[in-house]
């Protein structure tokens, strides 16, 4: 079994180790704002524990997963709206 | 302490006692309004804003119609927070006696001026690809809209205060009496009219009237947008609505215009707590999955409840008690008090007036009630 996983982040792709959440690998790609919120400000990770919601993006097509309670797996497609 | 006499004294803010304080004003009427709580915090926040014509009596149709068109003169006027989205209805039949329902809604809608559109199968599919595959076709009523009432009876409210009216807000009515109403702390404020429009707590305040409470739930998700263009009922609505005793659900769901999904429907009668009842909204979700199933992967954000006031023949209560000359009633509008507000604050300012209405009264006088039944 391979110890890292490759998930795309915005078409980009990026690979982390096995295990790792989805909002680590949109961080390794540089990207901060996961979102925007009603208004248009950015928004990302804050609480880092399923909480806050404002890490959620779509995966997988499903829209406003929270991306700090999603474990990456291979092939994934993340797209952020931020 | 009496504070300074009004001509009318309304006694309720939602959005059917603030429209009526607003139309009561721009008439010249010297107003109050009285709230207990907050303005629009009763079934106006419970109620989807759901601008439509009905159908199931001429009674019903005739204060709709009317009111849907004081709503569209006044569409330029609506602030933003109103959030009025002009997105039509689309009436969604599952089997072909849904759609013999559809073509008699069709005809009865075509004969009285609204403009509808009769959809077969791949046009409900094409004006709505998130509706399940192996649908029979629908009704899109394009006059139809949506709006978010509490920001409309705060309009009301505005309009009413910007003519001089003044607002008892947080101010529980004790008693009405003959010609003033007593609030809880005391105040007493002489009325030359009283309305109560206080929705399904009407009886308290006038017992005897024939209001009872009907419970819903809504559930409203995140912010999908182009998941939804159309509010979208289901035609079995008229089957499952309609007990009068039952509980019930139907599949009734509205774009708003943040991209959120406002999900209904429910109907309990004899139900007084306003929990959310898990059971009830859990048959009201599945009701919308049969009909979207992608709804299944989306978030709903909070689930609440409400009373539409209902009255037993389903029309409301619009004008004086029968035996109080200057009480005025203005409750009993079930769930179409969003719609008929401003229907219902012409016909009663006609009243208070002396004026004809614009449309006849009697299918809404409180007195229908109360009339000797017709034997056989």
């Amino acid at each position: 079994m391979s110890d890292t996983v490759t998930v795309r982040v915005n078409g980009v792709s990026v690979t982390v180790p096995a295990g790792s959440m989805v909002s680590a690998a949109i961080l390794k790609t540089g990207t901060y704002a996961f979102r925007r919120s009603a208004s248009g400000e950015p928004r990302g990770p804050l609480c880092g524990m399923g909480i806050c919601f404002e890490c959620r993006v779509t995966i997988d097509g499903d829209q406003h997963s929270r991306s700090c309670q999603t474990v990456c797996r291979n092939g994934m497609d993340v797209r952020t709206d931020g | 302490m009496t504070v300074k006499a009004y001509d009318v004294v309304v006694i309720g803010a939602g959005i059917v006692g603030s429209a009526c304080a607003a139309e009561c004003a721009r008439e010249g009427l010297s107003v109050a309004i009285v709230e207990a709580g907050i303005i629009g915090g009763g079934a106006t926040a419970a109620g989807m804003g759901h601008l439509v014509v009905m159908d199931d009596s001429e009674a019903q149709f005739a204060l709709t119609r009317y009111s849907q068109q004081l709503w569209d003169e006044m569409r330029d006027e609506l602030p933003r927070e109103v959030e009025h989205d002009a997105c039509g209805t689309m009436w969604i039949a599952t089997d072909e006696e849904e759609m013999t329902e559809v073509a008699r809604k069709a005809q009865f809608y075509t004969e009285r001026g609204v403009v509808v559109e009769i959809l077969d199968a791949q046009s409900v599919a094409e004006a709505e690809p998130n509706l399940r595959p192996g649908l029979v076709g629908g009704l899109r009523v394009p006059g139809d809209s949506v709006i978010y009432p509490p920001c409309a009876a705060q309009f009301f409210v505005d309009q009413a205060r910007s003519k001089g009216a003044a607002l008892f807000l947080g101010k529980a009515v004790e008693t009405i009496s003959s010609d003033s109403v007593r609030l809880r702390d005391g105040t007493s404020i002489s009325a030359g009219v009283i309305v109560n429009a206080t929705g399904s707590w009407s009886p308290v305040l006038t017992p005897g009237l024939e209001v009872k409470k009907r419970k819903g739930h809504l559930v409203i998700t995140d912010r999908y947008p182009n998941f939804l263009h159309h509010q979208l009922v289901e035609l079995g609505y008229l089957k499952s609505a309609h007990s009068l005793t039952a509980d019930s659900v139907a599949f009734n769901i509205q774009p708003r215009l943040t991209g959120q999904l406002l999900i209904g429907s429910s109907r309990q009668f004899d139900v007084d707590h306003a929990r959310v009842d898990g059971s009830i909204v859990t048959r009201m979700l599945n009701r919308a999955i049969e009909y979207l199933p992608g709804l299944r992967k989306l978030s709903s954000l909070r689930t609440w409840t409400g009373f539409r006031a209902a009255t037993p023949d389903k029309l409301p209560l619009i004008g004086p008690h029968v035996e109080h000359k200057r009480l005025y009633l203005a409750t009993g509008h079930e769930g179409l008090g969003i719609t008929t507000s401003l229907g219902t604050a012409k016909l009663l300012v006609a009243q208070i007036m002396n004026r004809e209405t614009e449309i006849p009264l009697a299918p809404y006088l409180p007195a229908r009630l109360t009339q000797e039944p017709a034997h056989v």
